[in-house]
């Protein structure tokens, strides 16, 4: 059944499973929940409860053996690897747990790097990339390499950049696993604030005082759905961010 | 957001020069294979070129639209003179009825010349020269180039008075009436006073026997017949010796290089049914630049074929060097690929660094490639030819070698799972 308009995630007893030798490993044992626009969720449990190949399927990094993923109204179960590609661009953004920038280019070109697979012109990219600096505080390191920063600087360089295709969902992975609790703070503010301007947010943690910030909560334990508490989106969402999503 | 345009590339083009930047070392490294391939490309091609046009341009004086027929002397055995007790005259060659016989029966011809070849000393007071005395006809002038330096050519006139009178070549004038007021002097050859009524000029260069030599006096064939005949007798100690030949040379000129080959296997046949002996010989110009171009491509091939090696060499290099790229940028593909690149923009991505790579090692290889041949001619004075579509050549090859072997690396790049790609530090 295809979802409402405010579905932005839907999966449909989602089952993935891993051929090692001989053995089937149910890494994902028929998982299903809906996750509204605007939502701001954690997926959380041990090592081993399938929370990575949970991330690796809701960013289309992976597919789902069995079972339906509805992302943005389209089902990506069993799309090719170019469709996959595309999805990631047009509707998805990443915050890794290692920040994951280039090394090679700087805080600017960085940003610029989904826009620059979107098609955007040159002189619009920079002007972008520089606006969503300034947004995450760092308009002022532009022309700095990733190495010339701290760890919370290049994190808000990589949400940056994740906001750079103005995505349907933010999925962090651990995104303060690398940085000390003050950094952290910081951070989570950040998705605070991203949440408050209507962004939908999946969280991937196994801190529990991380996944304190978020709003609803998946509990995952060996593949399967051990707790689901959804609170309802607030809705204080701008007028602008509320357009950029629909 | 596939769109081709250049804005969209740029980035992946300023990525590879970056990063060529960045391994310079290494990159240089990597260019040098490609650098010395382009290089010895262009610069053999140009060598090689040099060379055959030089052969190639001998064989143009003879003219590519003239068969020459030309008398040999048939060995001893097969000789038939008129045996003597204390000498011999060999009797062989051309005769003037093969003359007139190729005229009537060959299609296609436009004129004819007719020349006697013969070794004679001239003389001027005290100087003395020995030279090769042409009796030929006026056509001679005009199947031969030779421009003329001062007062005429052979006409039809001298031929029917059997004027005595000699055209020189230049550097026969220069040895034999140095100084001297030159048309219109009187010079002794062998046993004939003769007018000097033109001067032509030599042929520059050639390593190709070519139908004049540097001393050539020409005089009238009628005049020739009248005071040497046609049996030219050497005496030596103990006895004569001496050989009768009526033509030591006919040229035949066509009216075009289409009626060549036929002409040429026409005279052949005309000369077999008359001649019992082989005592003619057949060249053909055009033939024989035929056969020298075909050889120059035999041999561009070659030189082209171990430059290529060299070039392939080049490109394994890169290869190797971009597979090691790929798995020192596994993180970066992971990371591109997370956002949403697709395997065919991080091939595009791979394909670019590499052609750059290539295609930076290809222009310093065309410079080097064109440095070469001048610093050659320069020194060795051999000359040498670099023609504009080696460049092409070589700078189209690079390129293709840029594409050829970038492309199994970036699709090992394309190919990385992401999420592998991701996990790899």
């Amino acid at each position: 059944m295809k979802p409402g308009n405010d579905e932005v995630v839907r999966l449909e007893n989602v089952k993935r499973h891993y051929l090692v030798g001989d053995e089937t490993v149910r890494a994902l044992d028929g998982v299903s929940f809906t996750i509204r626009r605007g939502g701001y969720w954690a997926i959380m449990g041990p090592s081993g409860s399938g929370k990575s190949t949970m991330l690796n399927i809701l960013g289309c990094l992976d597919r789902p053996s069995e079972g339906a993923y509805w992302l943005n109204g389209e089902n990506v179960a069993d799309m090719g690897d170019d469709e996959l590609s595309d999805h990631r661009l047009k509707n998805l953004g990443f915050v890794f747990q290692s920040f994951n920038l280039i090394s090679q280019l700087t805080v600017c070109e960085n940003i610029e790097v989904p826009m620059m697979y979107l098609g955007i012109p040159p002189h619009e990219r920079a002007e972008r990339a520089k606006a969503l600096a300034e947004r995450v505080g760092m308009g002022h390191r532009l022309r700095h390499l990733p190495a010339e920063l701290s760890g919370g600087q290049r994190q808000r360089v990589a949400i940056a950049r994740a906001l750079a295709n103005d995505p349907a969902v933010i999925l962090a992975d651990e995104p303060t696993g690398n940085l000390d609790s003050a950094t952290s703070v910081q951070i989570m503010q950040m998705f605070e604030e991203l949440y408050g301007q209507g962004k939908t947010i999946i969280l991937v943690t196994h801190e529990p005082d991380i996944a304190e910030y978020a709003k609803s909560r998946i509990v995952l334990k060996d593949g399967r759905l051990l707790s689901l508490e959804e609170s309802p989106v607030q809705r204080n969402v701008t007028p602008e961010m509320e357009s950029g999503n629909a | 957001m596939r769109s081709g345009k250049i804005g969209y590339l740029w980035p992946f083009v300023k990525l590879g020069l970056t990063d060529v930047w960045r391994h310079k070392t290494r990159s240089f490294l990597t260019m040098l294979g490609m650098v010395f391939g382009v290089g010895s490309v262009v610069a053999m091609l140009a060598v090689g070129e040099g060379a055959s046009q030089q052969s190639i341009d001998s064989i143009k004086k003879l003219g590519s639209d003239n068969i020459m027929v030309l008398s040999v002397k048939p060995s001893s055995e097969e000789t038939g003179s008129t045996g003597q007790a204390r000498g011999s005259l060999a009797v062989y060659g051309l005769l003037y009825e093969d003359a007139d016989r190729i005229l009537e029966t060959v299609p296609g011809v436009k004129s004819l010349v007719k020349a006697r070849m013969t070794q004679r000393v001239a003389r001027v007071g005290e100087r003395q020269l020995e030279m090769r005395v042409v009796e030929t006809t006026p056509e001679w002038f005009g199947i031969v180039n030779r421009p003329l330096l001062d007062g005429r050519v052979l006409s039809e006139r001298d031929l029917a008075y059997r004027a005595n009178v000699c055209v020189l070549t230049e550097h026969g004038v220069r040895r034999l009436l140095s100084g001297r007021e030159m048309v219109g002097q009187r010079i002794r050859i062998a046993s004939g006073v003769f007018e000097v009524i033109g001067i032509v000029q030599n042929e520059s260069g050639g390593t190709v026997r070519a139908p004049d030599s540097e001393a050539d006096g020409y005089i009238p064939l009628t005049t020739g017949t009248k005071l040497f005949g046609e049996a030219n007798i050497r005496y030596s100690a103990g006895g004569m010796e001496g050989e009768k030949v009526e033509l030591s040379e006919i040229i035949v000129h066509m009216k075009g290089t289409e009626y060549v080959e036929a002409a040429s296997r026409a005279i052949e046949s005309v000369l077999k049914r008359f001649h019992k002996k082989p005592d003619y010989k057949i060249d053909v110009p055009l033939a024989l630049l035929r056969e020298t171009e075909k050889n120059k491509r035999t041999f561009n091939i070659v030189l082209g074929a171990i430059a290529g090696i060299s070039l392939l060499v080049g490109g394994i290099g890169i290869m190797n060097i971009m597979l090691a790229s790929v798995t020192e940028r596994t993180k970066e593909i992971g990371i591109r690929r997370a956002i949403g690149a697709r395997k065919s923009l991080i091939v595009v991505q791979f394909l670019i660094n590499t052609c750059v790579l290539s295609i930076t090692g290809g222009i310093v290889g065309l410079a080097l490639g064109v440095a070469i041949p001048l610093l050659i001619t320069l020194f060795t004075a051999m000359p040498t030819v670099v023609q504009p579509y080696s460049l092409a050549l070589a700078f189209g090859i690079s390129v293709g070698i840029g594409i050829v072997f970038g492309l199994y690396p970036a699709m090992r790049a394309a190919a990385l799972d992401p999420i592998e790609a991701l996990r790899h530090e």
